[in-house]
């Protein structure tokens, strides 16, 4: 059970009774990566939501593990401490936070005393970090979020990520509304990433799959995973649609 | 003898505590001429004191109580002390003051600030300046930074130049009051061309229970000089209520610039009920930093009478209301000359219940052309049971002008707490960065300190609305 991540089953609705995620099931090992696809509205951001802990939805049935623990009714900040990561895909602002200041002590929460990284070291990294992503501005000294254009916004997810070193990630549309250039630049950190983690990225294209090439491509449809293949998946979903795979399942 | 901390009221206000009553002089409970005639010679003041007292006690009882803004039918002037003086003497060094007087100090961190990074300091305790000190050097270059009841005695021409002419006795009825009663405040003249680069600072402390505070500030800035004045409040927690009703008048002459810093974090059980106003000549810029912490009712506007070309005024208000909090604060500007500018940034939190508005006034006169005002205000919800309202006034003359306002409210989402507490914070540490991250315009105008002070006690309060 050591390094997994596990969905069993899960049932998920709305706070409202609407059901969303009707039976998915996946497990994901450490340095794997796991793409899930599929047309708007079958699921898939909720699927991301609810294995962070987003309190807007109920789980009826089923359950999540990471290494063997049961973390369904745990609250966001408990799983981060088991380092599991989500990249949003509409990252929230938070005016008058500075980034590097919240990241800094988002990273310490999950240390012990002696291993807190001081705001100064933590600077450089991050300075160091965001040049491999090409931000143009300084990073650190703004706001969280605050301001920051569509493709900075992804960017800064995955600059997140790489420093919270998480042993989990799932990435919510890492790829939507980036050009090519700043497209590269996310998929080469993703790549280059210097610890192990197993990753889930949701996407619609086939493009970021280029780069990052999938173990697992999932298909999920109307609340369920209804096809799991390999990246030639991606490939044919890109030449013949959601709607073929859906009729021939 | 020990000092008491009220943790059974309220655990996060960490300036509660209160040492044994003391006084050398004390008037009886209510306020008549007996009292008011009294407080005169006890003080032992010239003549023309009492005159001004005694017109003012007149007006204060015709007056009637505001109109606007908070409830204030509980406030019993029959059971306030109006004058209680812990010392017969004023101190020039921290080691003359009396004990359990400098505990008090020592515990709010007033010496050791002195010590780093402030050019002089005037400390009260209830109704008496007992220390003030202004560094020699500034001595040298003729500013004047004593308590008001001195520059009575020693500045009596300079006092009556200013004293009341820019909040009039009559302008309402706690104006009234403090002319009648007051007792202690600052007085501060800076000459022309002089710079005081580092802070003054005032510490207002109330330690006896069911007392009035009443100090009067006149602020006088020459042509062409500079000065930062700090008033920090504080009092310990009594279930009797204490009134703190201060007149504060500020003349920032030609070309002069005065910022006048003030964080009132007040006991909830005090009633802060205080007019400010800012007299601004020629191309002078006058400017509020205005933070409301503490009080159980606050009814704070500080004014900028824009009097000359090219004035400048600008204020940063912040108010924060929990539980059992009304904090009715805003700000006034007075536009009177050409080119004449304005800036009214106005921030609230509620939360537990706590009741925050803004109260403004924009007024630009005739004859006030090219002038500007901008006024906005944000005010941040953190849950249901509290509440945010805004009472903006505009009045405009003038045609060639430039007006804008702006208004928000917000509450803590829940997307933003989502976000952040994906990230491994807890939801006291999120929601505590959200205020913090709210508040910051206000706060990075603070003396380093003082915004440490204030991110610390956001925090400390976030606990205790979570937990």
């Amino acid at each position: 059970m050591k390094k997994t991540l596990i969905i069993e089953n899960l049932h998920v609705s709305t706070v409202g009774g609407k059901e969303i995620l009707k039976g998915v099931s996946l497990t994901i090992k450490q340095n794997e990566i796991h793409a899930i696809m599929g047309p708007n509205g079958g699921g898939k951001s909720t699927l991301s939501q609810v294995i962070m802990g987003h309190p807007g939805f109920v789980i009826t049935k089923g359950k999540i593990l990471v290494d063997g623990k049961n973390i369904t009714k745990l609250s966001p900040d408990k799983r981060a401490k088991l380092r599991i990561f989500l990249g949003f895909q509409y990252p929230v602002e938070v005016p008058g936070v500075n980034f590097a200041n919240f990241l800094r002590m988002a990273a310490n929460e999950n240390k012990n005393k002696n291993e807190k990284i001081s705001p100064i070291a933590f600077r450089n990294l991050i300075k160091e970090k965001a040049a491999k992503l090409a931000f143009s501005e300084d990073i650190t000294k703004r706001f969280l979020n605050e301001g920051f254009s569509g493709g900075e916004k992804k960017k800064a997810e995955i600059l997140q990520m790489s420093l919270l070193r998480p042993q989990f990630a799932i990435l919510d549309e890492p790829d939507s509304g980036l050009d090519v250039d700043a497209l590269k630049y996310i998929s080469k950190t993703i790549t280059n990433l210097d610890f192990p983690v197993g990753l889930v990225v949701i996407t619609h294209y086939q493009r970021i799959l280029h780069y990052l090439k999938p173990d697992f491509v999932h298909v999920l449809i109307d609340g369920k995973i209804i096809k799991s293949g390999g990246a030639e998946l991606a490939k044919e979903i890109e030449k013949n649609g959601y709607e073929k795979i859906f009729n021939n399942k | 003898m020990d000092m008491k901390k009220s943790s059974t009221i309220n655990n996060q206000y960490t300036y509660g505590f209160h040492k044994p009553e003391k006084s050398s002089f004390k008037t009886p409970l209510g306020i008549n001429e007996k009292v008011v005639e009294a407080i005169f010679s006890y003080k032992n003041e010239p003549l023309w004191m009492r005159e001004f007292r005694l017109k003012a006690l007149k007006i204060f009882k015709q007056k009637k109580m505001p109109s606007f803004g908070p409830d204030l039918s509980e406030l019993n002037f029959d059971k306030l002390c109006f004058y209680n003086s812990p010392s017969n003497n004023k101190f020039r060094k921290w080691s003359d003051v009396p004990k359990d007087i400098l505990d008090t100090y020592n515990k709010i961190g007033v010496p050791e600030a002195e010590k780093k990074f402030l050019a002089g300091v005037e400390a009260q305790y209830d109704s008496e300046v007992i220390y003030s000190n202004l560094k020699n050097h500034w001595e040298k270059l003729g500013v004047i930074f004593t308590d008001m009841d001195t520059a009575v005695k020693k500045y009596p021409e300079l006092v009556k130049e200013y004293l009341g002419t820019l909040v009039s006795v009559d302008d309402n009825k706690f104006s009234a009051l403090n002319s009648a009663v007051w007792s202690g405040g600052s007085f501060i003249y800076v000459p022309k061309g002089v710079s005081v680069p580092i802070p003054l600072q005032a510490y207002f402390r109330i330690n006896a229970k069911a007392v009035g505070q009443f100090e009067r500030t006149i602020i006088v800035a020459e042509e062409g000089s500079f000065v930062h004045y700090i008033e920090g409040c504080s009092a310990p927690i009594y279930t009797n209520d204490s009134l703190h009703a201060a007149v504060v008048e500020v003349f920032v002459k030609k070309g002069a610039r005065v910022r006048y810093t003030s964080i009132q974090n007040w006991s909830g059980s005090v009633y802060n009920l205080v007019t400010k106003r800012m007299l601004i000549e020629e191309n002078g810029i006058g400017e509020w930093v205005d933070g409301n912490l503490g009080s159980k009712v606050n009814m704070k506007y500080p004014a900028m009478i824009l009097k000359g070309k090219g004035a400048r005024g600008e204020l940063l208000s912040l108010a924060y209301a929990g539980k059992n909090q009304y904090q009715d604060t805003g700000g006034k500007a007075i536009h009177l000359a050409p080119n004449t500018t304005s800036t009214l940034i106005s921030k609230s939190v509620s939360k537990n219940g706590g009741r925050a508005s803004y109260r403004g006034l924009v007024k630009i006169a005739k004859g006030a052309k090219g002038s500007s005002s901008h006024v906005r205000c944000d005010a941040l919800l953190l849950d249901d049971k509290s509440r945010s309202d805004t009472y903006p006034v505009n009045d405009v003359q003038e045609q060639d002008v430039i007006l804008g306002h702006e208004a928000s409210v917000s509450k803590v989402g829940e997307q933003q707490l989502f976000y952040l507490m994906s990230r491994g914070l807890d939801e006291i540490q999120a929601t505590s960065l959200i205020v913090n991250g709210f508040i910051e315009p206000i706060v990075k105008e603070l003396p380093l300190e003082y915004a440490v002070e204030l991110n610390r006690l956001i925090n400390l309060s976030m606990e205790g609305a979570i937990a």
